[in-house]
């Protein structure tokens, strides 16, 4: 990319603006298609603001309360939809993720609420543990299932997941008959946000801190090791912006979630259970980070270390540009297939944590629909069905694309029917965008 | 002086089918250290897929393969790469989403000291390699679908050269490349077989295999026809081996 640039440089000399904003792109090596997607997120929320000011006289987008909540929705689908990546790049697909998601549920809700009181009792502090255990492990051993059909059986993922979608979403209905299973553990609930599932003020200055920490610390690494081979160096006023945009991010998110106290309420009821004094002018409780959204981006940042910085991670980009030559470069592409698919069952069995967890109990029709958001978030987040191509970044940000778009209309007004043409034609939208984008940039 | 030596590989009685066609038949092959043998033939004649079973990517019917003397199991191309044999494929088997280092490196990536990756150490060899291979190329961090045909081939001999290959298969090296580069992989082979490796070359060039090397072996609906040292025939002799499936004058010779 910065070749192609530098070797054009006579076209581009009478736009200056236009020269400029090359130049900063390639100083800072950042990705145009992030700038892009941050872009389009940002239209979207002052969008919607605007829209609920002007017409409805309140805009109630950019508020703490509303960010914060848009978070915690986005986790369920986000952690979903970093596994959808690895599946989609290696030119696979799974459309079962909303069903297991449904099944892994019901057999954390029946093994904590009905299987493990008997056997260690209720309240038991390993309870929810080995609830989550169970969770993760069911979402695991399903799609190692589906990856094994898929790899040694030589059945298209299509259909193998297509079948699991009937079959995990009927197999959720025979756990327990179709009844809602609930109250859930009181621990395992916290995982699913709430004011009581958030770390509060000093635990969030705290992330922030550690955030901004590595921020610059990968940002001197990355340096001193570009030194050490003689290569080109980003010039320093590069590395500065990028310093201050990364930290500004990271403080921004603290100070955000940090705005946002708990209801009255709750508050309320709060200091009567504990007895705290309540100053003068009211008590004010900030939420901080939800949980949730604590384990988004924890999975997100495995995630795209395991993709950037591993074999594993190597070995799926090349099995999604190349399958034979992968395969003699020696590389096991069918149990590669098996991994990925119970990685991404696994990843299924943790958004079955949040998702019960955030509702308090476990339905067997959790989950529904969202197979097709989470292939939208991964696609807009420029996932390519060819395959090969994809980032977890994208797709994390394709979630916070698909969540806005989703609570910006329910917040403004519009009716399910209207939400639902909106969704689908910006998926197709943003994929057309992609496809204008890589022709552009060939 | 060659033939006194153990051959590096020995192929016995290799036969393959795929569907009731016998792609291979009962062929027989050797190469020795410092050699280059040329296998020639129609499209279909069951040369690439001869090689592919030496290769690892195709598993053999019945036959053997020995290598240094000692009975060879190769049921897979990670195996193959434990003999040393590399393989540059006529489709040359580049992953083309990835850069230049990843696809030399591909199923054998460096690693730093907590197992991950180690991308700036693998640019920096690609560098190294690449210098003395093919001086003009300088686009490391492209995917190589961004590359020309040339550069593309120079990646997969890279890849072959750089992991110490004792035997190399080439798969029609030179049909995608131009006058320069073609020089460029004849120059290479010679300099390879300087220091001892042996090559199996497959190639439709006749003269050009006349040139490179010192055996050729023919081969016809999956049988060989024959093999031959160079010196002893002429390119019509090779010629009418491929076309009519028999020896030159078998009296003659």
């Amino acid at each position: 990319m910065t070749d192609n640039t530098a070797n054009i440089p006579a076209p581009a000399a009478p736009h200056r603006p236009n020269g400029l904003f090359a130049r900063f792109i390639r100083a800072t090596e950042l990705d145009t298609r992030l700038l892009g997607m941050i872009g389009a997120l940002a239209l979207i929320w002052v969008g919607f603001h605007l829209y609920g000011q002007l017409v409805n006289g309140y805009g109630a987008f950019l508020t703490p309360r509303n960010l914060w909540n848009l978070s915690v929705q986005t986790a369920s689908i986000g952690i979903m939809a970093t596994g959808m990546v690895l599946v989609i790049v290696t030119r696979h697909i799974d459309l079962s993720v909303g069903s297991v998601l449904g099944f892994c549920a019901m057999i954390m809700g029946v093994t904590q609420v009905y299987i493990l009181p008997q056997l260690i009792g209720l309240g038991h502090p390993l309870l929810w543990i080995l609830a989550i255990c169970s969770g993760l492990l069911v979402g695991t051993l399903v799609g190692a299932f589906h990856g094994f059909l898929i790899a040694y059986g030589k059945i298209p993922a299509f259909i193998v997941t297509l079948g699991g979608l009937l079959v995990w979403r009927g197999a959720a209905f025979l756990v327990a008959r179709g009844e809602t299973i609930s109250p859930v553990d009181p621990t395992f609930a916290l995982l699913g946000g709430g004011p009581y599932g958030a770390i509060g003020a000093t635990g969030s200055w705290i992330i922030g801190v550690i955030g901004c920490a590595a921020v610059l610390g990968m940002m001197w690494l990355g340096r001193k090791r570009r030194r050490g081979f003689g290569f080109a160096m980003r010039p320093v006023w590069a590395e500065s912006f990028l310093a201050i945009a990364g930290c500004g991010a990271v403080i921004g998110a603290v100070l955000l979630v940090n705005a946002y106290y708990w209801p009255k309420g709750i508050v309320k009821r709060h200091v009567a259970e504990t007895g705290i004094p309540v100053p003068e002018g009211g008590l004010f409780i900030s939420h901080g980070f939800a949980i949730p959204v604590l384990i988004l981006v924890a999975v997100a940042i495995l995630m795209t270390i395991l993709m950037s910085r591993t074999r594993f991670g190597r070995y799926v980009y090349a099995i999604g540009g190349n399958p034979e030559a992968a395969e003699l470069a020696g590389i096991n592409t069918r149990w590669m297939t098996v991994k990925i698919f119970a990685l991404m069952g696994f990843l299924t069995g943790l958004s079955a944590v949040v998702a019960s967890a955030r509702l308090g109990s476990a339905t067997n029709s959790l989950g529904t629909l969202d197979e097709l958001y989470v292939i939208a978030a991964a696609v807009i987040g420029g996932t390519s069905l060819a395959g090969g191509v994809g980032t977890i970044y994208g797709a994390v940000l394709g979630a916070f694309v698909m969540q806005s778009l989703q609570t910006g209309m329910v917040l403004i007004g519009f009716d399910a029917a209207i939400q639902q043409v909106v969704v689908g034609s910006v998926l197709v939208f943003a994929v057309f965008l992609d496809i204008l984008y890589r022709r552009n940039s060939k | 002086m060659t033939q006194t030596h153990t051959p590096l590989v020995e192929l016995r009685d290799i036969s393959i089918s795929f569907g009731g066609i016998r792609a291979v038949d009962h062929v027989s092959l050797d190469l020795y250290p410092g050699e280059v043998v040329g296998l020639l033939g129609h499209n279909g004649a069951g040369k690439s897929t001869l090689i592919k079973i030496l290769s690892g990517a195709y598993q053999r019917d019945s036959g053997e393969i020995w290598i240094d003397g000692k009975k060879a199991e190769i049921a897979s191309p990670r195996d193959a790469r434990e003999y040393n044999i590399e393989t540059i494929y006529q489709t040359l088997a580049l992953a083309d989403n990835l850069d230049a280092p990843s696809n030399l490196f591909l199923g054998r990536e460096l690693t730093n000291s907590i197992g991950f990756v180690d991308d700036a150490r693998m640019e920096s060899e690609t560098r190294k390699i690449m210098a003395r291979l093919n001086p003009n190329f300088k686009k490391l961090k492209e995917p190589v679908s961004a590359l020309s045909g040339g550069q593309r081939q120079s990646v997969a001999i890279a890849r072959a050269v750089y992991f110490n290959a004792r035997i190399l298969i080439m798969d029609e090296p030179t049909a995608a490349l131009g006058v320069h580069e073609t020089q460029m992989v004849a120059d290479l082979i010679q300099e390879l077989k300087k220091q001892g490796l042996g090559i199996f070359l497959i190639s439709h060039d006749t003269r050009e295999m006349m040139e490179l090397c010192d055996r050729v072996s023919v081969m016809k609906n999956g049988q060989l026809v024959g093999t031959e040292r160079v010196e002893d025939v002429t390119e019509d002799d090779i010629l009418s081996m491929i076309i009519m499936g028999k020896k030159p004058g078998t009296a003659a010779a």
